[in-house]
């Protein structure tokens, strides 16, 4: 049986298996990274120039779809870098054993202590529901109010996807056991719930909703890239939960110099002079060439909520049952 | 030689379907209790499926009978419409729906103009249009041809009566619609309870999830085996039910030829009738040409500019289904080979063993073997050899179904003859049965080839990242939310599914004896 | 009406019956003209070879049909179907479904039928055609006494000249597409013309 699927799965694979002789570092990280207007691209390029290997980016769903892949494939997985994680996983990746510590001793420009020795952290923002002013005149000033009005939201899984995760964590932080009734009133504004925050955000643009879970760095985007000043992010009087987002090394990599390498290159300048104007968050190491001007029109949270990474995973299984309940109904 | 040949065969037949099973109940978490989401995901499959296959059941009565009594242009082009959600990739109808039905697509941008806020497709409503999309035209086939099996003496009878339309309904057609409709309803349940494409997209989160989606989900979002283990369980359970249901409905089989010729009717030349069915087979025309004419527009430009990745994807997608293909025939011929030969008991089984891989969905087939697989070989890297395999088990029960009466009628005809000639083993298949079977044969070909490139279910839980198939990698541009692309992708994954279809199928039709 | 197959005997008697549409020409029953008529308007009932009763009524129903195709019947009307069902031999076949019954008696439902309905026309399409020699000529002769009796007129199409020279005084002679005009069946088939005689066959003698 074994020898049978090998060598059917040889005869498929053969047309796809290309001869690249070079050094390969492949890196899973989630669809947004590699699209046209995203990082990828440009980092790719800007990796590739000084390692002499070949970066492979391998998308592979959304943020927390990625710790599941990576588990899926356990030690025989190709990867060497994972990257798209953020704190709220960082417990449950870590708890995995797939992961090697990466031995840096960084100063970040985080708004939080980082001293985690697996996850080095790259960029950093707030979560927000974002609108466009053209549509929407006046949006919910809390999650409350959201969850009152008949505005029309799409959001992101929890079980797939950090944005998902971050609002779960957000309305818990900042209703506790209110959670839950939180949800239920919310759950007649979902539109849909999308594995991932490329779906969610494009239903958006497309009109299928009148706002979107996203970040409050996101208008800078539409602003920078597009001239388009009408998408904004709604301020909510509880604050504004916040991500870091991470990278971290496998253990069964086989390009433990080349993964190191890169992480070194995700701290430095290039790399994080690239995360302003292409993943739009707050980079984890300020550039030299500083942030845009657009950065300072966008809303700044009256207070930033996050759990510590232990607390978040405690906490996310209650508050994804809670999720779960209330949105089966 | 051929009884070594249908044991193998029957054997993986049972490693695919029981085999499985007992793999996925090995690692099944049933310390805890089932969830509220699990409940919803059983409610929801069961709802969704009885909704649709009543809507479908219901709407495909009057469009069968419209186009069994009328004969018009493009009659027997609709026929053959009919017929095209076996070889339509899922996901493909799903592109060409959203583009039609969704809130910003053609319909809702109309309902906008007016100044109504559109109607959102995602939920339980898209799922059954979706569905509804599929499966009216199979349960439309169905009935059509309980209508077409009436005997025209019958009607004629009822003519020279003077039946008036109610006549004839409560004397020839409710009698019919008894013995036809529940088949189909079972039918159509039966491909609703293992939904998963669908629900996939269409479905608005845990509120319109099914069990092949929540084993889907617990599998890929959260990597819990073990509650996706549980959920296979049920959903194993159920498709156990539901094929022992089928087994005791007489199940129509929906490709009988002779749908071509309209059944002369006197009661219904009134005009009041002729325009009903006028309206009835414009909206069903529509309904089902629309989306995919949709896809073909936005698509067409788009399929000659895609990444080369996505044809890389597509080259692999006709190998898996060429690879299916094989893997079919090698399940099919020794099982329809000693089913014709064999006794009535062994026949049963055999039959049975086809029934099986319709009680077991993708999902759980494909779990289980992920956790066989897992200590012996990496999963992923023989993901498009186990997508050929489950696909090709998952055409079996048609491909028996198409392929027994001919070797059967082969034996009957011709086995004494071939006897008394001595003609046996290996000469027998290909001088006596091959030949005569090609026509159907052919058809399970192209019939397997369509299923297994459209295929959007195993490969989606341990598809390779860098090597996708044709429909995964439409799905990821799906997600990417690249819609142009995935319309070009859509829009070339129809056409090589309909090529491969055609190809097959007309084989057998060039190389039949008869 | 007597030919070879595929020589039109059936078209023509459909085209009577009003099954098949008239390309050009007319048909008139008793000088009336049948255009725009539908079948079940005209003076006439029908049997066919095969499938003249359905399945899931039992025979009284099928019977009672030919009184009013809603089955909504009288007292009267029962007592009609019950007669009818006496004379063809089925008294207490009444509630018996089709299937029950065999070849034999489900023609004489049928013919029940024919007695029920009381049309001036009686058309039979190679009927009987399923059963013996012996228990078709008895269902032949069933039909030429209630013919007899009703005055009715018969047009039945047949493969057989015996059925032809026992029980109709015309025959009409269709192949190739055409029919002759009716001739009287005892000389027909005395000295039979060219278009007939070599569907006959060599060894027919009359």
């Amino acid at each position: 049986m074994k020898l049978f699927l090998s060598a059917l799965s040889l005869s498929i694979g053969f047309a796809a298996a290309a001869g690249a002789q070079q050094s390969v570092l492949t890196v899973y990280t989630y669809d947004s990274f590699v699209a046209e207007w995203g990082p990828g691209p440009a980092v790719e390029a800007a990796f590739e120039e000084t390692c002499g290997c070949d970066l492979q980016f391998v998308a592979a769903g959304d943020g927390a779809a990625l710790l599941a892949r990576i588990q899926l494939e356990g030690k025989r997985t190709d990867a060497d870098i994972v990257l798209g994680l953020d704190s709220n996983l960082t417990a449950r990746a870590a708890a995995t054993g797939l992961l090697t510590p990466h031995n840096r001793h960084d100063e970040w420009d985080l708004p939080v202590r980082w001293d985690d020795p697996l996850f080095v952290p790259y960029d950093w923002g707030f979560f927000a529901f974002v609108y466009d002013e053209t549509r929407t005149a006046e949006p919910p000033g809390s999650m409350e109010a959201l969850a009152r009005s008949d505005i029309r939201v799409v959001i992101q899984d929890p079980r797939s996807s950090t944005p998902g995760l971050g609002l779960l964590l957000w309305v818990k932080h900042a209703y506790g056991e209110r959670a839950k009734s939180i949800w239920q009133e919310l759950a007649d504004n979902v539109v849909t719930v999308t594995p991932g925050w490329s779906e969610a955000y494009g239903m958006f643009l497309d009109g299928h909703a009148e706002m979107v879970l996203s970040y409050t760095t996101s208008p800078a985007y539409h602003m920078i890239a597009e001239g388009d000043r009408t998408k904004r992010a709604a301020a909510f009087a509880e604050g504004h939960y916040m991500q870091v987002e991470v990278a971290a090394r496998l253990a069964a990599s086989d390009q433990p110099e080349l993964a190191d390498m890169f992480l070194e290159f995700m701290a430095g300048d290039v790399f994080q002079g690239l995360i302003p104007t292409t993943n739009w968050m707050y980079p984890a190491k300020m550039p030299a060439s500083g942030l845009p001007v657009e950065f300072g029109e966008l809303v700044q949270p009256s207070k930033a909520l996050l759990y510590s990474s232990d607390d978040a995973a405690s906490v996310r299984d209650v508050a994804l049952a809670e999720w779960l309940e209330a949105l089966s109904q | 030689m051929t009884r070594v040949a249908s044991a193998a065969s029957l054997a993986l037949v049972l490693f695919l379907s029981v085999g499985t099973f007992v793999a996925v109940s090995l690692r099944a978490d049933t310390s805890l209790a089932l969830g509220t989401s699990d409940w919803a995901a059983i409610r929801f499959t069961f709802v969704q499926a009885a909704l649709s296959s009543a809507i479908s059941c219901l709407l495909a009565v009057p469009v069968a009978r419209a186009v069994a009594r009328r004969n018009f242009p493009g009659r027997s082009l609709l026929i053959t419409l009919l017929g095209a959600p076996f070889i339509l990739p899922t996901i493909v109808a799903i592109v060409g729906i959203l583009a039609v039905f969704g809130s910003t697509g053609l319909l809702g941008s109309l309902v906008r103009a007016v100044g109504i806020r559109a109607p959102e497709i995602y939920g339980l409503h898209g799922v059954v249009l979706a569905h509804v999309f599929f499966n009216l035209p199979l349960a439309t086939r169905f009935v059509l041809q309980g209508w077409l099996a009436v005997p025209s003496e019958r009607l004629r009878t009822a003519a020279a009566l003077g039946f008036g339309p109610r006549e004839v309904f409560t004397h020839i057609e409710r009698p019919m619609l008894r013995s036809v409709l529940p088949g189909a309803l079972v039918v159509v349940f039966l491909v609703c309870l293992s939904s998963f494409a669908v629900a996939l997209i269409m479905g608005g989160g845990p509120r319109a999830t099914t069990i092949e989606l929540a084993i889907y989900q617990a599998f890929m979002f959260e990597f819990d085996v073990g509650r996706a283990a549980r959920l296979a369980l049920i959903q194993f359970m159920l498709g156990i039910c539901a094929g022992i249901v089928a087994w005791r409905v007489a199940l129509p089989t929906g490709f009988g030829a002779g749908l071509d010729r309209p059944a002369e009717r006197w009661d219904a030349r009134r005009p009041g009738l002729r325009l009903a069915d006028g309206l009835v087979i414009t909206a069903v025309s529509l309904f089902l040409l629309l989306p995919l004419g949709t896809v073909l527009i936005e698509g067409f430009g788009e399929m000659f500019r895609l990444p080369s990745s996505v044809y890389f994807a597509a080259a692999r997608s006709l190998a898996v289904a060429l690879a299916s293909v094989l893997l079919m025939l090698a399940l099919a011929l020794p099982i329809a080979l000693a089913v014709s030969r064999t006794s009535q008991r062994q026949a049963l089984l055999a039959e049975g063993a086809g029934l099986l891989m319709i009680a077991a969905s993708p999902m759980v087939v494909g779990l289980g073997l992920y956790i066989i697989l897992f200590p012996l070989v990496d999963p992923i890297s023989v993901a498009l050899a186990v997508t050929a395999l489950v696909n090709a088990g998952t055409s079996l029960p048609f491909a028996l179904r198409a392929i027994i009466p001919a070797v059967r009628d082969a034996e009957v005809n011709f086995g004494s003859l071939a006897d008394s000639l001595g003609l046996n083993g290996a000469a027998r298949v290909r001088l006596l049965i091959l030949p005569r079977t090609m026509r159907p044969l052919g058809f399970a070909m192209g019939i397997t080839a369509a299923l297994s490139m459209g295929d959007l279910g195993v490969i989606a839980l341990f598809g390779s990242t860098d090597a996708p198939t044709l429909p995964l990698m439409l799905y990821r541009l799906m997600g990417a939310y690249r819609m142009e692309q995935a319309s070009g992708a859509a829009l070339l994954l129809v056409l090589l599914s309909i090529l491969v279809f055609w190809t097959f199928d007309r084989g057998g039709r060039i190389n039949s004896a008869s | 009406m007597i030919g070879p197959s595929g020589g039109g005997k059936s078209s023509l008697l459909a085209s009577v019956a009003g099954f098949l549409q008239l390309q050009s020409g007319q048909i008139r029953i008793a000088g009336h003209a049948m255009d725009g008529v539908v079948p079940g308007q005209r003076p006439l009932s029908i049997v066919f070879q095969d499938n003249n009763l359905f399945p899931h009524m039992t025979a009284r129903q099928n019977v009672g049909l030919g009184v009013r195709c809603d089955l909504r019947l009288d007292r009267d009307e029962k007592a009609r179907v019950s007669t009818a069902l006496e004379r063809v031999g089925l008294k207490s076949f009444g509630d018996e479904l089709p299937g029950r019954l065999s070849g034999g008696q489900q023609s004489r439902v049928a013919l029940a039928r024919i007695l029920v309905q009381r049309r001036p026309w009686i058309l039979l399409d190679e009927p009987f055609a399923a059963l013996g020699p012996a228990l078709r000529s008895e269902m032949l002769q069933l039909v030429k006494s209630w013919c007899d009796e009703s005055h009715a007129g018969l047009l039945m199409v047949t493969h057989d000249p015996r059925d032809a020279l026992s029980i109709c005084e015309n025959t009409i002679v269709v192949a190739n597409g055409k029919a002759s005009p009716p001739v009287d069946s005892g000389e027909l088939f005395t000295d039979p013309p060219q278009s007939l005689s070599s569907y006959l066959g060599r060894d027919w003698r009359c």
